[in-house]
């Protein structure tokens, strides 16, 4: 079996280029790449587009890179909890492209299967809508979108095999199984990393032949955004 | 007026046996409050799971485990757990029976919109387009006036658009109102101590009044 481990985060960003672009899995900041974000931060790569759902906290996941300015353009659908990251957007010092939820998840995923464009109903009517072809079926609105991809795809997962097959855990999922499929070079850190044959093939998430870089990662904080119990 | 849980509250009497619905940030997260006994409904989050449980106990909050608040939850039993872009096949293929979610402004013929303020809030839509895009049924959770006492029920929206022709019914701390296919708002239900006017004054939109107006039980 074709063995994809690497050493860590450092060696997985070794060829992360300045100006290239990256999608980031998770949803908030759960089921995000903590030790490859950590990496991009010592590595010091610059003018990165991010593609990811949302862009971190002011002192978390991607809003660590936003404040050291590595960041010049993110493609994202909610990026409300930070604050520095409203202060760019509204100064004008970082590009942000905002997409309905379903519509990012939906290009990413087309970026990864090889359809270069859908239509969606999602933003028929709205700013989203500018720009672009509108077609009607059975007489309903439908707008077009195109695929999304990336020279660098990093994604988080709770298990992985040495040949890159990967399990996730819980809401961790979210956006990191297409991303996985529509990076040029997809890097996996995982909680667990085991030989290939310990995983049962019935229960992989992502197949191997989407990943090209796994480690498995460490010291993982998992910072909760909104902790809520039972009063 | 009725405060947000009772607004939670008369929402959850529109769920019906068998709903699988999507509640939005805020009060319609309340609404899993008041679900009634006698039923079953299956709560989706958008960001990748079908049975939303109760918050955890303090031992067991699970950090992989959150709802599109981003708050911890638990999962019930005969849950499943799936990526974003399935999440979103289930929305927009229109298998979500029941969308319930927050607006800062609805027009008279349905448009909503609930995810920018220019210059001023930038937050993003997150899944709200998708939802209201293809929602077979979208209950909005608002307040009729703004802190400056301004309706919020118009004639035309002002912000920026989330969506068009997709409400179908408001509950507000006033009322309860259905939004036409046709145009208009009709005053179903007023709060307790509301009077039919009061509700007039607050709506900027056409406000239909006609038959039986019935006082929300709260």
């Amino acid at each position: 079996m074709i063995n994809k481990v690497i050493n860590g985060p450092d060696e997985a960003v070794a060829d992360i280029f300045d100006g290239a672009t990256l999608m980031l899995g998770g949803f908030g900041l759960c089921g995000i790449p903590e030790n490859t974000i950590d990496a991009l931060l010592r590595k010091g790569v610059k003018r990165l587009t991010c593609i990811s759902n949302n862009a971190g906290v002011d002192d978390f996941g991607i809003g660590l890179m936003l404040k050291t300015r590595q960041v010049v353009k993110m493609i994202s659908s909610y990026v409300g909890e930070n604050q520095e990251f409203e202060r760019q957007l509204l100064s004008g010092e970082l590009e942000v492209e905002l997409l309905p939820q379903g519509t990012l998840a939906e290009r990413i995923r087309a970026g990864g299967a090889g359809i270069p464009a859908f239509f969606t109903p999602a933003g028929v009517g709205t700013e989203v809508a500018e720009g672009k072809e509108i077609r009607e079926f059975n007489g309903k609105k439908y707008l077009l979108e195109s695929w999304l991809k990336a020279d660098f795809s990093i994604v988080k997962a709770w298990k992985g095999d040495t040949a890159g097959n990967l399990i996730y855990k819980g809401t961790a999922r979210n956006f990191n199984p297409m991303m996985a499929t529509a990076g040029k070079i997809t890097i996996a850190e995982v909680e667990e990393l085991v030989p290939a044959g310990e995983l049962d093939p019935n229960m992989i998430h992502t197949p191997g032949i989407f990943v090209q870089r796994i480690f498995q990662g460490s010291h993982y904080e998992k910072r909760i955004e909104q902790r809520t119990t039972k009063s | 007026m009725l405060d947000k849980h009772q607004i939670a509250k008369r929402i959850a009497r529109e769920l019906k046996d068998g709903y699988y619905v999507n509640l939005g940030i805020g009060i319609p997260t309340l609404v899993a409050n008041y679900i009634p006994q006698n039923i079953n409904v299956v709560l989706q989050s958008e960001n990748g799971l079908l049975g939303i449980g109760p918050f955890p106990a303090e031992g067991e909050v699970d950090a992989d485990l959150i709802n599109a608040g981003k708050q911890t939850i638990t999962m019930v039993d005969g849950s499943s757990l799936f990526s974003s872009a399935e999440s979103f096949a289930m929305i927009r293929g229109e298998h979500v029976d029941l969308t319930i979610l927050g607006a800062m402004e609805v027009s008279e013929n349905g448009d909503i919109a609930n995810w920018k303020i220019p210059g001023k809030m930038v937050k993003g839509m997150g899944g709200a387009m998708d939802l209201v895009a293809s929602a077979k049924n979208i209950i909005v959770a608002m307040q009729h006036v703004n802190k400056e006492g301004k309706s919020k029920l118009l004639k035309e929206c002002t912000l920026p658009i989330t969506g068009l022709h997709c409400v179908k019914k408001i509950v507000t701390e006033l009322a309860v109102l259905d939004v036409l296919p046709e145009g208009g708002f009709r005053l179903l239900e007023v709060a307790p101590g509301v009077t039919v006017e009061e509700v007039q004054n607050a709506t900027e939109g056409k406000l239909i009044v006609g038959g039986e107006i019935k006082t929300i039980e709260v």
